[in-house]
């Protein structure tokens, strides 16, 4: 067993003998525990955040990548001639591993959310809609076009690239914010252990004084506190955890007509993350009132 | 043991202290007289380390105090058991708990020196108050409770800053007793206190000597007291 796996260890195990000389501080504890646990709640919104985003990014990223639409607007009577036409040019094209026309009910769905349904689709002007999905290599879109000027002079090949790009980076942006986020909330967390731990640190200077005059070691000392801070942080932030999660639970479903607000939360493996919280909470304690603990035992005179 | 040599300590701009130099070996016993605000308690803080001189040499158990680390002095403090006037105990601990604190930090087990501590209550005469607070306890009581506590890690030098000072005559020679006895032990002791007549008492039962702080100087003192 390694040296610093022993250490933390001993670290959550204790010393009942060390726990005893340094007294329980009151509104310290409540405070670690309280701040813990604000800070996890919040920190697992932030997480789901960034996966939530992550996995949008990921998907507008992947999906949208390989397909373009191909969109006919001819008169009536020569669309259909059009859309043969452009199939046959799509068939032909190094790149693209299928085309199809969309039939009427799925061009009636994709204007269902703006008309409402039932809409009489053969009565109106509406251009043809082919969706083009490539293959790993992908086509070149500016030979495409010039083809398709040369052999269907109404077609339009949209290859998303225009709305896409921003999307994508909207996503990511929303992504590193939430990861700015955890960051943020676990300086926060730090500062405010910090600062109950030195409030703890000056409300003991005469148990330090008596343990020093004992001859105990400054690391004795310390750890006495850095011990209860961390447990206090454990416990505080696995609170967070549990109630975080439990509102993201509750949470609505993501739907086929939900936003991106509806599908925040976890899927899958991803619900073992906010595992890593608690754990990261005890380390971030752990290190704040450790150097806090240094530095007013190195300062104490 | 513990060395001091042509040591000044100041603060302030003033000095305290000058030119002091001390040889306490094993087995000696000392008293150091002088008014209150004389240096007593600064020069019994240089012995162990709690200060560092402005100049001079503090040489603890052979080594130079100057080159000690932090956990060093702590190290230092087991082998040197130091009764304070004020006692300093540990309110929320039981009497017994704080007579065995330095067995505690020292990371001691308990159970293995229980029999210790039973004895060392008895000694000074506090078994019934073992489970007492602090708070609680009388003055005499609590400078024996302080002496059990010095004494529990049978360290070599036991420095006692005005142990008989918030006690009665009868409870003062009862401490003074038992200082005699861990001095008989062969352990070294170092008295402050502006008590004389503690110290006219001790004279007739062991071979002291009387230190006296005057003027911030140190010099041997007897003959008139």
């Amino acid at each position: 067993m390694s040296a610093s796996i022993r250490k933390v260890i001993e670290l959550l195990a204790g010393d009942a003998q060390a726990d005893k000389a340094v007294p329980p501080t009151g509104y310290t504890a409540t405070l670690t525990l309280f701040s813990a646990g604000a800070m996890a709640f919040l920190a697992v919104f932030a997480l789901a955040l960034s996966l939530a985003t992550g996995r949008l990014a990921d998907r507008w990223g992947d999906e949208l990548a390989r397909s373009s639409t191909l969109r006919i607007s001819a008169p009536s009577d020569q669309m259909t001639a059009q859309t043969e036409a452009a199939l046959n040019v799509l068939a032909t094209t190094k790149g693209v591993a299928s085309a199809r026309a969309l039939d009427d009910d799925e061009q009636r769905a994709l204007l269902e959310p703006w008309f409402g349904p039932d809409l009489p689709i053969e009565a109106l002007p509406i251009p043809q809609l082919i969706e083009v999905i490539e293959d790993d290599e992908g086509f070149d879109p500016a030979g495409l076009r010039l083809r398709l000027a040369a052999e269907v002079p109404g077609a339009v090949l949209d290859d998303h690239t225009r709305w896409r790009r921003p999307l994508i980076r909207a996503a990511e942006r929303l992504r590193l914010l939430g990861w700015v986020s955890l960051g943020l909330i676990m300086a926060t967390t730090a500062a405010m252990i910090t600062l109950a731990a030195n409030s703890a640190l000056a409300a003991n200077t005469q148990v330090i004084s008596v343990l020093r005059l004992v001859g105990a070691r400054d690391v004795y000392i310390a750890r006495a506190f850095v011990r209860r801070f961390t447990l206090r942080a454990l416990g505080g932030a696995t609170v967070g955890v549990i109630l975080g999660s439990a509102a993201i639970l509750l949470l609505p479903s993501a739907d086929t007509g939900g936003g991106f607000l509806t599908g925040l939360g976890f899927r899958g493996l991803h619900w073992l993350w906010p595992l890593v919280i608690p754990p990261l909470a005890a380390i971030v304690a752990f290190i704040a009132t450790r150097a806090a603990a240094r530095r007013t035992l190195k300062d104490m005179t | 043991m513990i060395e001091l040599e042509n040591v000044a300590y100041g603060y302030g701009g003033g000095e305290l202290l000058s030119d002091v130099s001390l040889n306490l070996h094993a087995g000696s016993f000392h008293f150091l007289i002088g008014p209150s605000g004389a240096g007593k308690t600064t020069l019994l803080k240089l012995c162990y380390g709690a200060l560092l001189p402005t100049s001079g040499t503090v040489t603890l158990f052979d080594r130079n105090v100057r080159d000690l680390e932090r956990d060093d002095i702590a190290m230092t403090r087991r082998r040197v058991g130091v009764v304070h006037q004020d006692c300093q105990f540990l309110d929320h601990l039981s009497v017994s708990d704080n007579i065995s604190l330095p067995l505690m930090v020292s990371g001691r087990d308990l159970q293995a020196e229980a029999a210790n501590l039973k004895e060392l209550t008895s000694w000074v005469g506090l078994t019934e108050r073992a489970g007492a607070l602090p708070p609680e306890l009388s003055g005499g009581e609590r400078q024996r409770a302080a002496l059990a506590r010095a004494i529990i890690m049978s360290p070599d030098v036991i420095l006692a800053d005005e142990p008989t000072g918030n006690v009665d005559w009868e409870m003062s020679q009862r401490l003074l007793r038992l200082l005699l006895e861990l001095n008989r032990m062969g352990k070294t002791i170092m008295i402050a206190t502006h008590d004389l007549a503690l110290v006219r008492a001790a004279k007739s039962q062991v071979q002291s000597r009387v230190l006296r702080i005057s003027g911030g100087r140190l010099q041997s003192a007897g003959a008139d007291l």
